[in-house]
């Protein structure tokens, strides 16, 4: 059984007492503790249930790697899936559950599957489910995605009580990983000034050192890393961060941090991840190395585990997964939890050891220890079902006899060490195969590359291929120094610190163990725990041809389970190969992508939740509207009313009422949110010329021109009233999506093409509030407050002028997009809100009624006014409007007018804008196509037009809209059918003058 | 007349920094020829404080000058004389190319004090505030979380924040949130 001894655990404070539950069961464990070794001590072994045969499972690594021990974490708001129970430091209270099981951990129905598992190979939901065809979406989908997934997902309608922040950090050498090798590069980096961040994933320092013991400067590992760290927190250009991950490298030394800060202790206030978004000009990889398991029947049954976790847990938790603990390797590293062991008073039945002529002197110390070796021997497999009971020895060379059964209650087992290669390869740095240690190392030739070709990242410690303490130090150390360097500062000549450590001898690459495993044992010999891929199933990927590893991988699963094969991946190519009878390097790696581990979509969010989830543009008059009930419409960033609905109210009725009043007597608009954008200098008329299709350098100060924008492409873009002010000053207004895009649409040309044109622009738009008074009394109104002349004569359609209402400075322009008498009148926007409620005073004797956008759209739609937007959707050009009368034949130039010239420009056959009213005289449905005859190529029924406006009209009693059609114009009176959403159902409508009111404009220009 | 009105009325949070909505500020957008003598001499004799260098920030109380682009200030003035010293500057620059514009209530201004102010902006803006990056004195037009913004230091614990009128309760909500006194970072030291 697992438990904890009674002394022991550098890493825990056995005078406290934490508890926890785990499938509703009380436990207890320490400060200090993970979640998995809490589990351990209390000798849960059994975690969870793998992916598709529902196989126990039990911890098997210690850190980042773990496959199997992953967990449900909190509840309700705070449940969260597939969490590390190896990295989850343990805290009061906190509630784990087990994942993929039913009814319970203990007794899994799914378990099932593993009695059919001889037919549940690889590619066996391709074969099974292929037919027939249509099966696939209605029946076997269905059916397997609700048997699928880990974990379980939050409820949807919980909300994440936690908050979340970035942070933006810039530095000299940033160094991923806090182990010894991290530590020193830091070290020689930071000596001579250079802004150093270090980012250590776990709470601790110093990685394994502590654990798997040596020399450091004469010091034990652990006391050189507690000095150094020390050392390191008394520079002042060095940050220290544990609890945070290195999650990924991208281009130009940008990397993502991951910093977790109240998952240790979710009663700590503050946000719970940080996402640290760092630009370095140099960046250290020191991320270690991960233990490889060895592939063997069996190896997934609870109580099979790395060689370096048992021991880890041993050391720095005083735990152990079971009392008699048989030890499988191919290397002298394993050895050391052996030793580890037996000195901590535990029963070590034999150090099963693939090598024919096993290792060195670690091999010798275990032997003086007493320890049984047993070399040129392996595993045949392991007995037991939900935990180790027992394991069957046979000759390494062979298909798996077996010469002797050894009980035991535990196997701890080591196939070599592979280097965290992730980060470096992130952005594009390669690997080398390293033939004597049987792993994939950075190539230093070919680094990740920056903007000036040389390389951002050095790689170094265990992450770079060097095993053992004093090539570490020394790897690292000139790693500090050559980044110092890189990052274009002087590095200090301090000797590294001496590393010594016991002198090993090679390993014996093993993807097999036995080296010629029968059928029956390779079947159950496990690659991926958590996706349940085993050693048979990428043998017949290669059998049916599946050659390159990354088909291999997505046809086996293999390393696509959420822990993306920290384990499985090197074993699984190795197998692999063989099977093709390849080189390993020949088969090479599946890619390596961020992030390292998963992070939450919380750290990624950031602040960006509730209120400030996006910004929300509000006018100076927007609290009045939020007073006064308005129904919202987001435009652009901005939120505008699009009603008023009263009491009881529809929102089709308050547009209607809107409208009437507005019609009848008096409306008003916040109309704040339209561009204004000033555009001058002595070749401010010129440049306009350019940006408009009709003229503006003829417009006379104090006069205003509707006119239109397009793109080089000659599509229309924007349109406005432009004004101007004087001689070489205009205010061009744009639509309310249109000021951003517009300003940098002429500060492009103007930066880009016309350098040498003497004009400036400025983007007024919000020193400005901005208030339409619209309707028969808009007049009468303004008198009334008055203190300017609004009369026909000094201020006619189209005019603006300067002055004061009411006391507040403005200016007014005479414009109309409703075909009413109207004003727009700008007043500084500190002013707005007051302009605002005196008009409204002022208007009571009127009915003064305010509207939004939806009698604004209405009453423009009613006039034939087009939007942009609706009337164009960046194909559409003016000509398709009937817009001639807005493009100058007398420029020699304006933007997209070389476009418009083109053929497919002044086809005839171009769909044209007309006014459409239904016989019946419903509202058309927006978006409608009126068919015509026959199909298309692709069996599409032929269309003739569309719909681009449609509304009720109160003014008129009926539905109006627009659209264009082919031949529109030339085709007035002409009933054309359209059909509704439904793809059948035909309403019929005329074709007719898009001006449904007031075509003669008597109304705007009294 | 009655005081200006403030997008925010003034709003104030204590937590890591202490923030505050300030102004009214007089804003005067002036582009042109930035190294014209007679444009420096106007903008300088206007505002008593010398021209700023490249991304500089000269400001003195209520008046100052900042640099936005290689032909751009915003001259910083106090807000009821804005009218006046836009007439004056366009007066002065009258005969060469210059756009004057008053733009004194296009913006929100937020004043941010206290020793924990650079780590508290760096969690908004891609900007590194190490003293060495971003010494006092220097503008950085850039952006806060989703909206436009600018930032200097007017003195090393005391920062100024300007962005749109539009976003002044969304700026205002994120300077809250990331001043959160449980927000604490430690990076920018000392």
């Amino acid at each position: 059984m697992s438990t904890r001894l009674a002394t022991g655990g550098r890493l825990v404070d056995r005078s406290s007492d934490i508890r926890f539950t785990f499938n509703g069961k009380s436990f207890r464990g320490h400060e200090g503790d993970t979640l998995a070794s809490a589990l351990l001590a209390n000798d849960q072994m059994l975690v969870g249930r793998s992916f598709k045969y529902h196989r126990p499972r039990g911890v098997v690594a210690s850190g980042a790697e773990e496959p199997n021990a992953l967990v449900n974490l909190g509840r309700d708001t705070t449940h969260e899936p597939n969490q590390r129970a190896t990295t989850t430091e343990l805290f009061n209270g906190l509630q784990a559950t087990s994942q993929n099981h039913w009814p319970s951990l203990d007794y899994d129905i799914g378990a099932l599957n593993w009695l059919f598992g001889r037919f549940l190979t690889a590619g066996f939901y391709y074969k099974t489910f292929i037919h027939p065809r249509p099966f696939w979406k209605h029946i076997y989908e269905p059916f397997i995605r609700q048997s699928a997934g880990l974990g379980r997902a939050p409820d949807p309608e919980t909300r994440d009580p936690d908050t979340y922040e970035h942070f933006y950090a810039f530095v000299d050498v940033v160094v991923i990983g806090g182990g010894v090798a991290g530590l020193q590069a830091a070290k020689a980096a930071a000596d001579s000034g250079a802004k150093v961040l270090v980012m250590e994933q776990t709470a601790h320092w110093g990685g394994r050192a502590p654990v798997d013991g040596g020399t450091i400067d004469g010091m034990a590992p652990g006391g050189w890393v507690n000095k150094t760290v020390e050392a390191l927190e008394g520079m002042e250009n060095v940050a220290l961060r544990t609890r945070s991950m290195g999650a990924g490298v991208y281009d130009h030394g940008y990397v993502l941090g991951y910093e977790r800060l109240t998952d240790h202790a979710p009663f700590l206030k503050g946000p719970r991840h940080r996402l640290w978004r760092i630009r370095a000009r140099q960046i250290v990889t020191a991320t270690g190395a991960i233990e490889r398991p060895l592939s063997f029947a069996g190896n997934d049954i609870p109580g099979v585990m790395l060689a370096s976790a048992v021991r880890d847990y041993l050391v720095n938790y005083g735990v152990i997964a079971g009392q008699r603990t048989v030890v499988v390797t191919n290397n002298d590293d394993a050895y050391r939890t052996a030793i580890a062991l037996k000195q901590a008073g535990l029963q070590v039945p034999a150090v099963i050891d693939a090598r024919q002529m096993g290792g060195g002197a670690l091999m010798e110390e275990a032997k003086s220890l007493g320890i049984r070796v047993e070399t040129g021997r392996a595993i045949a497999k392991v007995k037991g079902g939900k935990r180790v009971t027992g394991v069957a020895i046979c000759a390494m060379a062979g298909g798996g006899a077996m010469l002797e059964e050894i009980k035991c209650d535990a196997v701890a087992m080591s196939g070599g060490w592979s280097p965290v290669v992730h980060l470096w390869s992130h952005c594009g740095g390669k690997l080398t195969w390293d033939e004597d240690h049987a792993f994939f190392r950075p190539d230093p030739e070919r680094a990740p590359t920056s903007h000036d070709g040389l390389p951002f990242v050095t790689v170094t410690g265990s992450a770079n291929g060097e095993m053992d303490l004093k090539s570490v130090l020394e790897d690292a150390d000139k790693a500090g120094k050559s980044s110092r360097k890189a990052a274009g500062g002087k590095p200090r000549r301090f000797a590294p610190p001496k590393g010594e450590s016991v002198e090993e001898v090679p390993l014996r690459p093993v993807w097999l163990m036995p080296e010629n495993a029968w059928d029956d044992l390779r079947m159950k010999a496990w690659l991926d725990y958590q996706n349940d891929v085993k050693v048979s199933d990428v043998q017949l990927a290669a059998r049916e041809g599946y050659e390159s590893v990354e088909h291999t991988k997505r046809y086996t699963t293999l390393g696509m389970a959420t822990d993306q094969g920290k384990l499985s991946n090197i074993n699984g190519l190795a197998t692999l190969a063989a099977s093709l009878g390849e080189e390993i390097p020949q088969v090479g790696t599946t890619t390596f992508r961020p992030p390292y581990t998963p992070i939450s979509m919380g750290a990624i969010a950031g602040e960006a939740r509730g209120e400030i989830f996006q910004p929300i543009r509000k006018t100076p008059i927007h609290a009045w509207h939020e007073k006064h009930g308005a129904a919202w419409e987001p435009v652009g960033h901005w939120r505008r009313p699009y009603c008023y609905p009263q009491q009881g109210e529809s929102k089709h009725d308050a547009v209607h009422r809107e409208v009437l009043a507005t019609r009848n007597s008096l409306g008003l608009l916040d109309a704040s949110t339209l561009g204004k954008i000033i555009v001058k200098g002595p070749d401010a008329g010129r440049f306009l010329d350019m940006l408009y299709t009709n003229m503006m350098s003829t417009l006379k100060p104090g006069r205003c021109r509707y006119g239109l924008m397009c793109t080089e492409n000659g599509f229309l873009t924007d349109d406005g009233v432009v004004a101007r002010i004087d001689e070489d000053t205009f205010l061009c207004h744009t639509t309310t999506g249109g000021a951003d895009r517009i300003h940098a649409h002429m500060e492009e040309w103007l930066q880009t093409e016309w350098w040498d044109w003497k004009v400036y622009t400025a983007n007024a738009t919000e020193q400005f509030a901005q208030i339409a008074v619209v309707g028969p009394n808009a007049r009468k109104l303004l008198e009334k407050l008055g203190g300017m002349d609004v009369g026909k004569d000094m201020l006619p359609f189209m005019a603006w002028a300067d002055g004061t209402l009411a006391g507040f400075p403005v200016r007014v322009y005479r414009i109309s997009f409703s075909g009413e008498l109207s004003y727009e009148i700008a007043v500084p926007a500190n002013l707005g809100r007051a302009f605002w409620d005196k008009i409204v005073e002022a208007g009571q004797e009127w009915n003064i009624t305010p509207y939004g956008t939806e009698a604004l759209h209405v009453m423009r739609a009613e006039k034939g006014f087009i939007m942009i937007g609706d009337e164009t959707d960046g194909t559409v050009i003016p000509q398709d409007l009937g817009l001639h009368w807005a493009i100058s034949k007398k420029k020699e130039d304006y933007l997209g007018k070389r476009a418009q010239t083109r053929s497919h420009m002044a086809d005839p056959n171009r769909w044209q804008l007309v006014g459409l009213e239904t016989v019946d005289g419903s509202v058309l449905p927006d978006g409608a196509y009126a068919v015509a005859a026959g199909k298309n190529a692709n069996g599409q029924r032929n269309t003739q037009g569309r719909v681009t406006s449609t509304y009720h009209s109160p003014t008129l009693g009926k539905g109006i809209a627009m659209g264009l059609v082919h031949h529109g114009p030339d085709r007035m009176g002409e009933i054309i059918p359209f059909i509704k959403d439904d793809g059948e159902t035909v309403v019929e409508a005329k074709i007719v003058s898009p001006v449904f009111f007031d075509p003669e404009g008597e109304k705007q220009n009294v | 007349m009655s005081d200006p009105v403030l997008p925010l009325g003034g709003a104030h949070y204590e937590g890591l920094a202490d923030v505050r909505e300030t102004g009214p500020q007089g804003m005067i957008a002036l582009r042109g020829d930035l190294s014209d003598a007679g444009l420096q001499e106007a903008v300088t004799g206007l505002t008593g404080v010398p021209m700023p260098d490249m991304r500089g920030a000269q400001v003195m109380g209520e008046s100052g000058l900042l640099w936005m682009s290689p032909d751009e200030l915003l001259v910083l003035v106090p807000y009821r004389q804005a009218a006046r010293a836009r007439a004056q500057l366009a007066e002065a620059l009258q005969g060469q190319h210059a756009l004057v514009e008053n733009v004194s209530d296009m913006r929100a201004m937020f004043r941010l004090r206290g020793t924990q102010v650079r780590d508290v902006l760096a969690k908004l803006a891609p900007v590194d505030f190490a003293r060495d990056a971003l010494p006092v004195g220097e503008l950085r037009r850039t952006r806060f979380a989703q909206v436009a913004a600018g930032v200097w230091l007017s003195d090393d614990t005391t920062a100024q924040v300007f962005c749109f009128r539009s976003v002044a309760e969304y700026m205002f909500n994120l300077l809250r949130t990331a001043a959160d006194p449980d927000a604490f970072v430690g990076f920018h030291t000392g």
